[in-house]
């Protein structure tokens, strides 16, 4: 599997650490229903089988977080590009 | 109602042999999906033809069905690496593993099927004095738990292990923690076992059916839609790890599980050289030999989500350095087939048996590495809670609402983050 980074050109995935699933958003902790919002943010995920928006960060190059769209039935990767600032796709 | 199979005795052997062995009977039937059953257990692995096989054999329940998307073996009851033991740390799973490993023990006569259970002994090695102390620590947890662990000595592994790299300038062995009643299982027996006892029970078995919607009216399970009709159920039982969030979706539920890929190998066939199971300490890999002679040899998991069975060269080659630390003899042995298993990690790293919200609907599933070791113990708790409709002690620490009352059971301390368990 290779992932192409913006930066660094295709490269081999043994140089990416992978986080799990993108677009996860930090629910409000001040909410009324900040306990139940924060259990599905951290332990509840979609886990699809098919395209796969996902964070891998390229510690063996540029260092930076990439958010990937990857096919889990065939490992093909859609696209692959440089998180935003605010965490999200 | 085709003929049940013929017991397996020295008598039938015998007597089949002088009448030409034409009374053979196969092992299980291939029935038609009946239009509704008791119990749908959905899943023809070695969780889901176990839980049958107790609901017949404990609770009387028989009118079962067992649907299989594909061929009855052809999931992680047959991709494993054939490993049973208990050797954990938490005195939940150390209890529910050590009733599965008494199980197997007693299997192939429970079954009348040759399960091939070898208990050999699990052997996991030690290279330094911290990790010596964890290890101490988990085989006092272990007999506390009532398993049996044993601290050997370097000389104590030396006697059993003469070939490994003992003076490995970075990770020299300086002794192991052993679990002499663990050992391998013939996995596909196992598969073929509970299948065959089942379907002499009255289980129906449905193979090559896979399940495409689950029916639920007014909070209740009604059935499931398959690729072979509609089958009614009055209870339902979910024994699908590896592709339970998309089942589970079918009923509306998310859960706390990734589906991640884990690869395992075969070399050519060996003389007799490992007698034991053995793990590396200062990596990720895991040894055995089958009575073919293949070495049986796994790691890591890939470490990615994955439904594709199978991985990527980086594993491949992290497991081959950890074999080659650990046994340098190992350096030219070519590996004859390799492949891999989708099973669910979850955020906590232990599995997940419980009811759901919905009624006659339950779960079992999120297995990470142990799926095949529990089998037994998973199929016996699963079949008493779908029987019962509340679950045995043993199974209660494994609720599914435990993420959300922060009691997970975190092995080993990585938190939510399912590729580190």
């Amino acid at each position: 599997m290779r992932i192409k980074c913006p930066y660094c050109g295709e490269r081999d995935a043994a140089e990416f650490t992978y986080l799990g699933a993108a677009d996860l958003v930090r629910p409000d902790a001040a909410a009324k229903d900040a306990a139940s919002a924060f259990y599905e943010y951290v332990y509840i995920r979609d886990n699809p089988a098919g395209p796969h928006a996902e964070l891998w960060y390229h510690a063996g190059g540029c260092r930076s977080w990439l958010r990937v769209v990857r096919d889990t039935r065939t490992h093909a990767i859609a696209s692959a590009e440089l998180v935003k600032r605010d965490g999200t796709g | 109602m085709g003929p049940r199979s013929l017991r397996y005795s020295l008598f039938n052997l015998v007597s089949q042999t002088f009448a030409g062995n034409r009374g053979w009977t196969p092992a299980w039937r291939k029935p038609a999906p009946k239009p509704a059953y008791d119990v749908v257990i959905v899943g023809g692995g070695g969780h889901g033809l176990a839980t049958a096989y107790y609901l017949a054999k404990q609770h009387g329940i028989s009118n079962v069905a067992v649907v299989e998307k594909g061929y009855l073996g052809s999931g992680n009851v047959g991709r494993n690496t054939t490993i049973v033991r208990s050797n954990y740390l938490l005195p939940e799973n150390i209890a529910f593993y050590e009733r599965s490993l008494k199980l197997w023990e007693g299997l192939a006569q429970e079954l009348n099927f040759n399960t091939m259970v070898s208990q050999r002994g699990v052997i996991n090695v030690y290279h330094s004095d911290p990790q010596r102390n964890a290890y101490v620590r988990r085989g006092n947890a272990m007999r506390l738990s009532g398993a049996d662990a044993e601290l050997l000595s370097r000389d104590q592994v030396r006697e059993l292990l003469p070939f490994a790299d003992f003076d490995n300038a970075r990770f020299p062995i300086r002794g192991a923690l052993m679990q002499r009643r663990g050992g391998t299982v013939r996995h596909d027996a196992v598969a073929w076992g509970y299948a065959r006892a089942a379907d002499a029970q009255g289980v129906d078995i449905i193979e090559n059916c896979e399940v495409t919607g689950i029916s639920i009216e007014q909070g209740r399970v009604r059935g499931v839609q398959t690729t072979r009709g509609f089958i009614g159920a009055g209870k339902l039982g979910l024994a699908v790890a590896g592709n339970s969030s998309h089942v589970a979706a079918l009923a509306g539920l998310r859960l706390p599980i990734e589906s991640h890929v884990i690869q395992a190998f075969v070399s050519e066939g060996l003389k007799p050289l490992i007698d034991n199971v053995v793990t590396f300490g200062a990596g990720h890999f895991y040894v055995s030999q089958s009575d073919k002679g293949g070495l049986v040899f796994g790691g890591d998991l890939d470490g990615y989500n994955s439904y594709a069975q199978r991985g990527n060269l980086p594993v491949v080659e992290d497991v081959a350095e950890g074999a080659c630390a650990l046994f340098p003899n190992l350096a030219r042995l070519r590996i004859l087939r390799n492949w891999g298993g989708i099973i669910d990690m979850t955020m906590d790293g232990s599995p997940i048996i419980d009811k759901t919200g919905i009624g006659g609907l339950y779960f079992n599933g999120g297995w990470c590495y142990g799926g095949f070791k529990a089998t037994p113990a998973s199929g016996a708790s699963f079949a008493h809670l779908i029987a019962k409709d509340e679950p045995d002690a043993l199974i209660r620490p494994f609720r599914l609402d435990r993420f959300a009352r922060g009691a997970i059971l975190d092995e080993k301390g990585m938190g939510a983050q399912p590729n580190l368990h």
